[in-house]
C-alpha cells in the first residue's frame, strides 16, 4: 500500500502577506495544517467556495506559490521524496515532468505568440521524457482522445484561433502529453458554457481513465467533482471539513457544511398560478450600433404580476440585451414594451420619472454596482430622496427598514461597500432596487458570482421579498438550478430567440425541443455515474438519428 | 496612517519651496538686480553662496528666481488642469462629435513634440509672463485631458454609473456625484506631475533665452547666465540646476506617494 | 490582400495625413497668432512704407491659404525657402546641420538602446530586489531633471571634478569619424543620461506587464529554466512593447537633441532653431519644426507598425 503513495501532504501551511491601505503589511495564513494523501491513479477532489485554499493547496503538490503565497509549514512528498524545501533546480526537474498543471483559463495560459503543437510538446522534449516525432505523434493522439477536431492539423493554429472549449482540452492534452504522475485540474470547466462544459468534462475523465493518472481535481462544483474524483476533500477556510469516497459524500455527508454544500442546489419554489401581466413585450429586434446583425430577433414574453420570469440563455444568447433594451438602455429597432397597461418609450430620454421607478435592475457585480466613494446609507437613501423627496431622520429611518428587510440589521448605514462581503454586498443592491417601490425588478445573472451557499441566501431573500413587496422579477441567469429555485414563468433564448417559453411546469417537462433538451441535460447533477449515463445516452440517440 | 520616509521627504521639501517663494521679498538678503560684491566671489558669511558673473549675490537670485519659477509653473499647470480635466469629462460623458472633434484636436498637438510647438508659437508671441503661461498650460493641457477623459471613461462604463442614468439622475449629478469622486485622486497625482513638466518647461524654455526675460529670472535663466562659471570651476554655478531637480524630485515624491495610495486603495479589497 | 498589411498600410496613411495636418498647424496656426512678420523683420520703428513694401515683397497680402499651398509645394518640392535675417537658402543651411543632428542622436540612440533593454531586462529579473530598487532609484532621480541641468551635472562631473572632456563639442566637415566621435562623446552621455531613464523605467514596466501574464506561469510551471521561460515565452511577447517604448524615446530624444546642442554650442539642426526662435526667423522656423515634427511623427509610426506586425492575432486570423 506504502509503495502505491504518490503525494502525501502532512500539516501544510501556507501563508501569504496581505497590504490592506493605509495599514502596515501583515501575514494571512490561508491553510492551516491540512493532511492529504494520494494514491498512483486516483483522483482526488479538492471542494469548497472561495477562500477555502483549494487552488492553494493543488499547486503546492507542485511545490508552488502563486503571487507571493509561501509554503511555510509541513511536509509534501512527491513520488518518495520531500519538495517543500526542495532546490529550484529540484523543482524545475519535477514540474511539467511528474506533475502537471490544468487551469481555469486556458485562454490566458497559452502563449499567444507561439503555435498549439509546440506548447503542447514542450515539457516533454525539455525534460527528455521524448523525441519531438514521438511527442508530436502523442499529442495528435490526445488531441484525438480528447475529442478535438481535425487532430492532426489541430496543433498548427494559434491559441486565439480556437474556441474556447477547444483549448481547455488543448490544455488538458498539454498536461497529458509528458506522461506525468500526476495533473492538477484547477477548475477547468469553470468557465465554459454549461453545454460545453459537459463534453470537456468527458473528455477529461476518459483521458484520465485512459492514462492512468492520478489527478487532483479543483473546483467550487459538487455535482462536477462528483463525476470525476474517487474520493473527495471538502475545505473551508483553509481547513480540511470532510474526506470521504465521492459517493458518501453525496448520499451520507457527515458534516453540516458538507450537508449545506450538497443541497445547495435543491431549493424549490412552488408555481404561482397566471396572473394578468405586469410587463408584455412584443416582436422586439434589436441590435448595437454599428453591427450588422440583431442581438435580439422577435422576442415576445410576458411578466404576470408579482411573478418571476426566468430568461434562461448561454453566453451569446441575448438575454441581458433583453433587459437593456426593457429599461431603455438599448431602444429596440422595432417590437412594443408594455409596462402596467401603458407602452413605455422605446429610448431611455423619453421615460417618465415614474417609469423610472417602477422598473429597477440588480446587477451581476454588486462591486462594480455600487459606488464606492458612498456609504450604504446614502446608496440606499438616494433612490428615497430622488423619487419620494425624503430626508434627514425620515430617509434614515425608512433606509433602516430597508436594511432589516434585507436581514443586514443595524451599524450598516455608515459603512462603505468595500466593508462588505460579497453577499451583504448583494443585499444593498436589492435594497436600493426596493427603496423605489418598483412593480419590476430585473435581475441579471445576480447570484453568479456568488458562492453557491451565499446565493442559496439571495434567492431565498427575494423569494421573501417577493411575497411581501408583491414585486415582479425578471430573472436572467444561465444556471437552470437557480431557475428552478425562483421562476413562475421561463424564457429559453438561443441566438437571440425564443426558443421554448411557458410556465415553469410546462418548459421543464418533456417533450423538449433539441435546444432545451441539450440545455436540460447537461447540468451537472449531483449524482454519482450521471456523465455516464448521459453521455450514453446521447451516443445511443445519435447512433438512433 | 503613517507617511513612508520618501512622502515626508517630498512634502517638507516642497513645502519648504513654496513657503521661501511666497516671501522671497522677505528672506532674500540682496536685491535681485544689483552687483553688491565682486565678479565670481566664493561663498562666504556676506554671500552664503558667492556672487555671479556680474557680482550679484547667487543666493538672493535664487530665492527671487524661485518664485518666478513655481509661480510660472503653479499658473500654468492650473490652467492646464482646469481647461484638461473640463475637456475630458465632457468628452467622456458627451461622447460622440463632442468627444471626436476634441479627441482629434489633442492628437493633433500631440502629435508634435510640445518644445517644438512652443518654439514654433514663441518666434511670434511676444515673450511675457502672460504668453508663457498660456503656451505651457494649453500644450499642458493635451495630457491632463487624454488622462481624465480615459479615467472619466473608465468610470462612465461602471454599473453604479449606469444605475443613476436609470433612476433618472440628471447629468450634473452623474459627474460631480458618481464620477468625479472616484476619478479625484488619480488627477491629484497627475497634478503633481503636470507642475513638474511646467518647471522643467519653464526652466527649458529660459535656458534657451526664450522664456522669462530680464531683469526678472528664474531657474532656467539663471542656469543660462551662469554657465561661463562652471567652465572655471565654480560649484556655485550649479545651485540653480540643483534647485530645479530638487523641486522636481521632491514633488515627485509626493505624487509617487499619492498614486500608490490610490492604486492600493484600488486593489486593497482584502484577502 | 493580406489584413496585416491592409492595417499597415492604414496606418502609414494615418501617418501622412497626420504629417499634412502638422504641417498646416505650423503654417497656419501661426499665422492665426497675434505678430506681424514684416514688424517682426523690420522692428518697431518701421515706417508703414517700408512695411507695406515688405509685406509686398513677402507675399504677405495673399490670403493665408494660397500662401500654404505655395509653401507645402515648396516644401514637397525641397525648398523651403530663404531666411528673413540673412536671406540664405534654408535648405542649404540646414543639409549640413541635419547631418550633425543626426549623428549626435544615432551615437545617443546606438548606446542607450541595448542599455536600457538590458538594465530594463535586470531590473524586470529582479524586481523588487536591490538590483532593481537601485536602477529604479537612480532612474527616478534623472527622470525628474531637465536635459540641461543634468548637462551641467554631468560637464561639472566630466570637466572639472574628473576632468576628462572638453566642455564644448564642435564638429567640421572634414572631421575623421573618430575625431567626431571624441567630441560628440559628452553630449552623447548627456543624452543617454537623460533617455535612458525613461527608456528604461518603460521596459521594464513593458516587461513586468509580459511577466504576469497567466501563460508565463503555465511555463514556470513546466518546469522550465528562467532563461527559456524569458527567451521561448516572455520575448516573443514584449517586442511590440519594447519597440514602442524604444520608439517613444527616440522621439523624446528629438527635443533632448536640441537643448543639448545649445548646452554644448554643437552647430546643428537643434541650435539653428533655437536662434532662429529669438531672431523671429518665422520661415526658419517653420521648416525646421516640420522636419522636428515629421520625425518624430515617423517613429511613432514605425511603433505602431512594428506594434501591428509582431501581433499573432493579426499574422494568423482566425
Amino acid at each position: 500500500m506504502a509503495d502505491n503513495t504518490l503525494l502525501e501532504i502532512r500539516g501544510l501551511v501556507i501563508q501569504a502577506t496581505s497590504y490592506p491601505p493605509g495599514e502596515p503589511p501583515k501575514e494571512v495564513t490561508l491553510v492551516h495544517g491540512v493532511d492529504l494523501t494520494l494514491q498512483r491513479g486516483r483522483v482526488l477532489g479538492l471542494i469548497g467556495e472561495s477562500g477555502a485554499g483549494k487552488s492553494t493547496i493543488g499547486l503546492s503538490a507542485m511545490a508552488y506559490g502563486r503571487g507571493g503565497v509561501r509554503l511555510t509549514g509541513g511536509t509534501i512528498t512527491l513520488n518518495g521524496r520531500e519538495i517543500r524545501l526542495a532546490s529550484p533546480a529540484a523543482l524545475r526537474s519535477l514540474r511539467g515532468r511528474e506533475v502537471t498543471y490544468v487551469s481555469q483559463s486556458a485562454a490566458a495560459s497559452f502563449n499567444p505568440a507561439k503555435r498549439l503543437m509546440e506548447q503542447v510538446i514542450e515539457t516533454s522534449i525539455a525534460h527528455g521524457v521524448m523525441t519531438r516525432p514521438e511527442a508530436e505523434a502523442r499529442a495528435v493522439l490526445l488531441f484525438r482522445k480528447l475529442g478535438l477536431p481535425n487532430p492532426e492539423t489541430f496543433g498548427n493554429r494559434y491559441p486565439h484561433q480556437v474556441s474556447g472549449g477547444q483549448l481547455q482540452r488543448a490544455m488538458t492534452a498539454m498536461a497529458l502529453c509528458p506522461k506525468p504522475d500526476l495533473v492538477i485540474f484547477d477548475e477547468p470547466t469553470t468557465a465554459l458554457d454549461v453545454t460545453t462544459q459537459i463534453d470537456v468534462l468527458a473528455a477529461i475523465k476518459e483521458a484520465i481513465r485512459d492514462t492512468q493518472v492520478a489527478a487532483l481535481y479543483i473546483t467550487h462544483d459538487l455535482a462536477v467533482v462528483a463525476q470525476v474524483a474517487d474520493e473527495i476533500m471538502v475545505l473551508r477556510h483553509g481547513r480540511m471539513v470532510e474526506l470521504g469516497e465521492t459517493a458518501q459524500i453525496i448520499k451520507e455527508p457527515r458534516q453540516d457544511y458538507t450537508r449545506a454544500l450538497v443541497s445547495v442546489r435543491s431549493l424549490e419554489h412552488a408555481e404561482k398560478p397566471p396572473a394578468p401581466p405586469v410587463l408584455r413585450i412584443e416582436g422586439l429586434t434589436a441590435r448595437y450600433r454599428g453591427t450588422h446583425f440583431d442581438v435580439l430577433k422577435r422576442v415576445s414574453v410576458e411578466l404576470p404580476k408579482g411573478q418571476t420570469l426566468a430568461v434562461v440563455g448561454e453566453s451569446g444568447s441575448g438575454k441581458s440585451t433583453l433587459a437593456r433594451a426593457i429599461t431603455g438602455l438599448l431602444p429596440p429597432s422595432s417590437g412594443r414594451i408594455t409596462f402596467d397597461g401603458r407602452e413605455l418609450s422605446p429610448d431611455l430620454a423619453g421615460r417618465s420619472k415614474d417609469d423610472l421607478r417602477e422598473i429597477q435592475m440588480i446587477y451581476q457585480m454588486a462591486d462594480t454596482a455600487m459606488n464606492p466613494r458612498q456609504t450604504v446609507g446614502t446608496i440606499i437613501g438616494r433612490p428615497l430622496e430622488f423619487y419620494f423627496g425624503l430626508k434627514g431622520a425620515a430617509r434614515d429611518r425608512r433606509v433602516q427598514e430597508l436594511l432589516d428587510e434585507i436581514e443586514m440589521g443595524k451599524g450598516f448605514a455608515d459603512r462603505y461597500p468595500a466593508e462588505l462581503s460579497g453577499g451583504q454586498k448583494q443585499r444593498v443592491c436589492i435594497a436600493r432596487a426596493l427603496a423605489a417601490k418598483p412593480k419590476l425588478i430585473i435581475c441579471d445573472e445576480v447570484t453568479s458570482a456568488l458562492d453557491p451557499l451565499v446565493a442559496d441566501g439571495i434567492l431565498k431573500l427575494l423569494l421573501n421579498l417577493q411575497a411581501i413587496e408583491h414585486v415582479a422579477y425578471l430573472f436572467i441567469t444561465h444556471d437552470l438550478a437557480t431557475v428552478r429555485a425562483i421562476a413562475d414563468k421561463i424564457a429559453v433564448m438561443y441566438k437571440g430567440q425564443v426558443v421554448r417559453y411557458g410556465q415553469k411546469s410546462d418548459v421543464l417537462a418533456p417533450p423538449f425541443d433539441d435546444y432545451t433538451d441539450l440545455l436540460l441535460s447537461s447540468v451537472p447533477e449531483m449524482e454519482v455515474g450521471w456523465l455516464e449515463q448521459v453521455i450514453a445516452h446521447r451516443k445511443m440517440e445519435s447512433a438512433g438519428n | 496612517m503613517r507617511l513612508p520616509f520618501s512622502a515626508l521627504l517630498g512634502l517638507s521639501l516642497t513645502g519648504l519651496f513654496l513657503f521661501i517663494a511666497i516671501f522671497a521679498r522677505w528672506i532674500a538678503p540682496y536685491p535681485i538686480d544689483l552687483a553688491v560684491g565682486g565678479v565670481w566671489e566664493g561663498p562666504s558669511a556676506k554671500y552664503w553662496l558667492g556672487t555671479d558673473t556680474i557680482g550679484r549675490d547667487i543666493l538672493s537670485r535664487l530665492i527671487y528666481g524661485g518664485q518666478v519659477t513655481i509661480f510660472v509653473a503653479l499658473a500654468s499647470s492650473i490652467l492646464a488642469f482646469s481647461l484638461g480635466s473640463f475637456l475630458g469629462f465632457l468628452a467622456a460623458v458627451k461622447g460622440g462629435l463632442v468627444d471626436q472633434l476634441l479627441s482629434r484636436m489633442v492628437d493633433l498637438v500631440m502629435a508634435i513634440p510640445s518644445l517644438i510647438v512652443a518654439l514654433v508659437m514663441l518666434s511670434v508671441l511676444p515673450l511675457n509672463l502672460t504668453v508663457l503661461i498660456l503656451v505651457i498650460g494649453v500644450l499642458d493641457s493635451t495630457r491632463v485631458f487624454r488622462l481624465s477623459r480615459a479615467v472619466a471613461v473608465d468610470i462612465a462604463v461602471m454599473d453604479y454609473v449606469e444605475a443613476a442614468k436609470l433612476r433618472g439622475e440628471g447629468q450634473s449629478w452623474v459627474i460631480f456625484r458618481e464620477i468625479l469622486p472616484n476619478a479625484l485622486s488619480p488627477l491629484v497625482a497627475e497634478f503633481g506631475l503636470r507642475f513638474i513638466f511646467a518647471v522643467l518647461f519653464i526652466s527649458t524654455l529660459s535656458f534657451l533665452g526664450l522664456g522669462i526675460q530680464p531683469p526678472l529670472t528664474d531657474w532656467g535663466g539663471m542656469v543660462k547666465e551662469n554657465k561661463d562659471g562652471l567652465i572655471y570651476g565654480k560649484a556655485a554655478a550649479l545651485m540653480p540646476a540643483a534647485a530645479i531637480a530638487a523641486l522636481a524630485i521632491s514633488v515627485n515624491l509626493v505624487a509617487d506617494w499619492v498614486l500608490t495610495r490610490t492604486s492600493s486603495l484600488k486593489g486593497g479589497r482584502g484577502g | 490582400m493580406h489584413p496585416v498589411l491592409v492595417l499597415v498600410v492604414q496606418r502609414i496613411a494615418l501617418g501622412l495625413l497626420l504629417l499634412l495636418a502638422v504641417s498646416a498647424v505650423i503654417f497656419l496656426g501661426v499665422e492665426a497668432l497675434p505678430g506681424d512678420t514684416a514688424q517682426a523683420i523690420l522692428g518697431q520703428q518701421a515706417t508703414p512704407e517700408a512695411l507695406a513694401n515688405l509685406r509686398e515683397k513677402l507675399g504677405l497680402n495673399d490670403p493665408a491659404i494660397t500662401r500654404y499651398f505655395r509653401w507645402l509645394g515648396g516644401v514637397l518640392t525641397g525648398d523651403l525657402g530663404t531666411a528673413l535675417t540673412n536671406g540664405a537658402d534654408i535648405a542649404t543651411s540646414i543639409g549640413q546641420r541635419l547631418g550633425n543632428t543626426l549623428f549626435l542622436a544615432g551615437c545617443a540612440a546606438a548606446i542607450s538602446v541595448p542599455l536600457a533593454i538590458i538594465l530594463g531586462l535586470i531590473a524586470a529579473r529582479y524586481a523588487g530586489r536591490w538590483p532593481d530598487k537601485l536602477i529604479s532609484g537612480v532612474t527616478l532621480t534623472t527622470i525628474s531633471l531637465p536635459e540641461f541641468v543634468a548637462a551641467y551635472f554631468v560637464i561639472y562631473l566630466l570637466t572639472q571634478v574628473f576632468p576628462v572632456f572638453q566642455p564644448v563639442a564642435m564638429v567640421f566637415p572634414g572631421m575623421s569619424f573618430w575625431a567626431k566621435l571624441q567630441a560628440v562623446a559628452l553630449p552623447v552621455i548627456v543624452l543617454v543620461v537623460v533617455v535612458l531613464a525613461h527608456m528604461m523605467r518603460m521596459t521594464r514596466a513593458a516587461i513586468l506587464n509580459v511577466m504576469q501574464s497567466a501563460y508565463i506561469e503555465t511555463a514556470e510551471l513546466k518546469g522550465l529554466s528562467p532563461m527559456t521561460v524569458i527567451w521561448r515565452h516572455a520575448f516573443p511577447n514584449a517586442i511590440a512593447p519594447v519597440v514602442a517604448v524604444v520608439m517613444l524615446n527616440m522621439a523624446y530624444l528629438v527635443v533632448g537633441v536640441v537643448v543639448v546642442e545649445v548646452v554644448f554650442s554643437y552647430n546643428a539642426l537643434g541650435q539653428y532653431l533655437v536662434d532662429h526662435v529669438s531672431k523671429r526667423d518665422l520661415p526658419v522656423v517653420q521648416a525646421v519644426g516640420l522636419i522636428f515634427a515629421a520625425v518624430y511623427i515617423t517613429l511613432n509610426m514605425l511603433a505602431d507598425v512594428i506594434g501591428i506586425i509582431s501581433n499573432p492575432r493579426l499574422r494568423h486570423p482566425k
